[in-house]
């Protein structure tokens, strides 16, 4: 037998969407309960490279990485810490003129939106920034850009959440969700049966599973960033770095660890990833050709994690396109960390006013689906849905 | 007609005691094994050899150890020609069917079906005040100085902590001639008398105890049970060390430059970790060690663990583990393998495991350690995390367990990547949520085993564009 919560407001998923979204949501009064599987903030949103940027982001993603930038100004009020969160400025570097084209032409095509982004030529780049290698042609510098501690931020919203009242569930695993006349019911494996009249998907990686089940299935992946850090090296990265098209990022913290990213890891079990051999050690060169006071450096920590992945590596974000009272918030596809909060706040949004004033047309869940739109039919939700997401 | 069974590829990782006994059994039965270890020579830690060069004979490095050293370090020439024997090989990752490997600067990937871990202990050390003070060494390392360089630690040394080789290290540091100021035992009158009846099972290794202590007290070397450390004094170089009595509030001071310090050895699982290996909480060692069955399973099949990497339990038992495992290997591979000698092996092996526990009885760990732990002491060295640190994650950001303590803390998250400081991060974790240090978890490893250099090559990397 298990136990009855009753909420408003369930949110599956207690990462970086899900804590943000059930923090705003409290603070606004609404009844709110976060399940989350394993501890709010251990997967992707607790163990990514940590990049809190705007550049490079798709000209659909403006609004949202705009509004994100102001909520995380305010971090340390919205959450209680600064998450060794820094605005450092972020460069993209380029590897040829085709490259720095590139960078060139998103920066006029994203003007408008305060990135201030600076085209930097070869010279320039030598002048600002000595320590990235002459493999690189030049670079485009957004200088509020920055990055923060991915272990101190996701776990600290979900913290606060708790604090502005939320309910947390952690090591809570939904087993099922049944939707009727009344909202929807959600069973879980040891915690308790919660109903509440909205439910927001917010499980990362494992969203897609539960989208489908209420006739949306998306095709989204799991992919698993390899990340690795050195050991504590004197300053001299001032800059969070990536490279255009992707392939190898960099940033190093307060106390002198470099973080760096790029490839992939492998999969271990639907819960887990972990690196692999050969992506390591294209990383590691990568890393000490674009670096090169990394040379005598010892990398003490290789990682990934589990991220969910849409084909347009845009996130679906807003209402189910079937189930009245369900919103979606995943597939943030490996750049979640910075929009993320502002994502939650279009979901509170959405659910407590029925609209957000965020642009978020290009993340709805009907692109993938076959029809352009279905309207929700009242008929769907009077069948109840079935969702089996247990292994 | 007997169908024809794909070759195996046999792996064992390690050559102290288990480990070539291990590789000395595969080839027995026709197999040649790849033996990766990270030393430059064979002998592990206890027999370990000193640089080619060295002279110094078998008896004065390995004392009365020294017949048994001798006979592995002869076994394991013997072997030369017959296996595959990388010497100063780090295996840094591993998964079910390969393993990362650094050897000269170069990454390769090693293949394996089958997989034997001897890959040994470390000192545990717990943190007190100043326990990072330059001067202050594992017993291990001060033993390794001795053996390995021919060089002392100190020219005034305390030993302190617990374990067989406390007295051990003790007793060849005076008779090398150094000054030992005082040899500081954490366990108790009581506890030996526990661990007395225990002993007698091995009246060899209990004589060779009750002789170091007698030999060194007839060379004017105090001895004192009882011992808490109180702190190590001095900035750029120790110059004392503090202590109480238990039970008592009077501090002492030892005059001294550099001290010895080790409370029982801790299992390098790191490996077995990564493979995914089940690991039990074991009370004893009170550390979370793989799971494996008497002759070496491990939970993962064709995985199989021996000697003080799988649970500690000594140079000799390691000899027999490591040969076991092999029987297991050979048996599961369908390959022939001496039931007879493998059901001798378990019987041993359970004496010894008696005998064991009789020493952790003599030996005891020092459980009320964490609640005299002051604040400002620095739990985890690498990363400069305080106990302080861990006990406000504990009480006010919901750390309830090692993982989180870690994404929280950074407690294990740097080069040691937790080897040395999770035994005392684990203490002070539980003593401060009032759990048993079983309940707060293990750190999950994640590669590399140890720091590798980013300059590393792999041995068949094309040229990497950016």
């Amino acid at each position: 037998m298990s136990t009855r919560l009753d909420t408003e407001v369930a949110i599956i998923g207690g990462g970086i969407v899900g804590a943000s979204a059930a923090l705003f949501l409290a603070r606004r009064g609404v009844p709110v309960a976060v399940i989350e599987r394993d501890r709010c903030g251990a997967k992707a949103s607790g163990v990514n490279y940590g990049g809190v940027r705007r550049q490079g982001r798709g000209i659909e993603q403006m609004p949202l990485t705009r509004r994100a930038h102001e909520i995380w100004g305010e971090l340390p009020s919205l959450i209680g810490t600064d998450g060794e969160y820094v605005r450092s400025g972020h460069l993209k570097l380029a590897r040829d003129q085709d490259d720095l084209d590139a960078l060139a032409d998103y920066r006029d095509r994203t003007r408008g939106f305060g990135m201030n982004l600076e085209m930097l030529d070869r010279a320039a780049l030598d002048r600002r920034f000595p320590w990235v290698s002459h493999a690189a042609a030049g670079a485009s510098f957004c200088p509020q850009d920055g990055h923060a501690n991915p272990r101190l931020v996701s776990p600290a919203f979900a913290r606060a959440a708790q604090a502005a009242s939320a309910h947390i569930l952690e090591h809570t695993r939904v087993t099922r969700v049944e939707r009727d006349a009344h909202g929807f019911r959600i069973a879980t494996e040891s915690g308790p049966t919660i109903h509440a009249r909205v439910v927001l998907n917010c499980a990362g990686a494992w969203a897609g599973a539960f989208a489908a089940t209420f006739g949306e299935a998306v095709p989204e992946t799991s992919i698993h960033p390899l990340m690795m850090v050195t050991e504590p090296l004197p300053v001299f990265m001032n800059v969070s770095t990536g490279i255009q098209g992707g392939g190898v990022y960099a940033r190093q913290v307060a106390r002198g660890n470099c973080v760096i990213g790029g490839g992939r890891g492998l999969t271990t079990s639907e819960d887990l990833a972990r690196p692999s051999g050969e992506d390591i050690a294209t990383l590691l060169a990568r890393a000490a050709t674009l670096f090169p006071r990394l040379d005598g450096a010892h990398i003490i920590r290789f990682w990934t994690g589990v991220e969910g992945n849409m084909p347009d590596h845009h996130p679906v974000l807003g209402p189910s396109s079937t189930t009245p009272g369900l919103f979606h918030g995943f597939g943030f596809s490996g750049a979640g960390f910075q929009i993320g909060p502002a994502a939650g706040e279009v979901l509170c949004d959405l659910v407590t006013r029925g609209e957000s004033d965020i642009p978020i047309d290009a993340f709805s869940i009907t692109r993938y689906l076959p029809t352009p739109t279905r309207p929700i039919l009242d008929t769907t939700h009077a069948v109840s849905n079935l969702l089996e997401i247990s292994r | 007609m007997s169908l024809a069974r794909a070759p195996i590829e046999p792996v064992i990782i390690g050559a102290g005691p288990a480990g070539i006994r291990a590789a000395q059994t595969l080839v027995q039965a026709g197999l040649r094994p790849v033996v990766l270890d990270e030393s430059l020579r064979a002998g592990g830690q206890i027999y370990r050899q000193p640089p080619a060069g060295f002279t110094r004979s078998k008896q004065t490095l390995y004392g009365t150890e020294h017949k048994k050293a001798d006979a592995l370090h002869r076994t394991m020439d013997a072997l030369a020609a017959r296996i595959d024997y990388r010497a100063g090989a780090l295996v840094w990752n591993a998964d079910q069917a390969s393993l990362e490997v650094i050897q000269n600067g170069t990454m390769t990937s090693v293949p394996y079906t089958h997989l034997i871990l001897a890959t040994g202990a470390t000192d545990r050390v717990l943190p007190f005040q100043g326990w990072t003070t330059p001067g202050v060494f594992t017993l291990g390392g001060s033993q390794v100085a001795l053996k390995y360089q021919g060089c002392g630690i100190g020219s005034r040394v305390v030993f302190l902590g617990t374990g067989p080789l406390l007295y051990l290290v003790a007793y060849q540091y005076r008779k090398a001639g150094a000054d030992v100021a005082a040899v500081l035992d954490t366990s108790t009158h009581a506890d030996g008398l526990a661990g007395l009846a225990g002993m007698l099972r091995a009246p060899s290794l209990l004589a060779k105890g009750l002789y170091y202590m007698g030999w060194l007290r007839a060379h004017g070397v105090p001895l004192h049970k009882y011992v808490r450390p109180v702190s190590v004094q001095g900035g750029a170089q120790v110059s004392a060390l503090t202590y109480r009595l238990r039970g008592h509030d009077t501090v002492h001071s030892i005059a001294c430059d550099a001290v010895g310090y080790g409370l029982g050895l801790r299992s390098e699982t790191q490996l077995a970790s990564l493979l995914g290996c089940a690991f039990d909480f074991n009370s004893q060692d009170r550390a979370w060690l793989p799971r494996r069955d008497a002759a070496g399973r491990t939970s993962v099949s064709g995985v199989y663990a021996a000697g003080d990497g799988a649970g500690i339990a000594g140079a000799d038992a390691a000899e027999l583990a490591g040969e076991r495992a092999a029987l297991a290997l050979l048996a599961d591979a369908q390959l022939p393998s001496d039931a007879r000698r493998a059901a001798t092996l378990d019987n041993r092996l359970l004496a010894n495991a008696r005998v064991r526990t009789a020493l952790e009885r003599a030996f005891p760990f020092p459980a009320d350690w964490a609640a005299d732990l002051n604040d400002d002491v620095m739990l985890c060295r690498c990363e400069e995390i305080t106990a302080g640190t861990v006990r406000q994650a504990a009480r006010e950001l919901g750390a309830h367990e090692m993982n989180r303590l870690k994404a929280l803390t950074r407690v294990g998250m740097g080069r040691c990547q937790g080897r040395m400081c999770a035994a005392g991060a684990t203490e002070v974790l539980a003593h401060a949520l009032h759990q048993r240090c079983d309940a707060v978890g293990r750190i999950r490893s994640q590669p590399p085993v140890k720091p590798i250099p980013i300059s590393v090559v792999h041995a068949d990397q094309q040229k990497v564009s950016l």
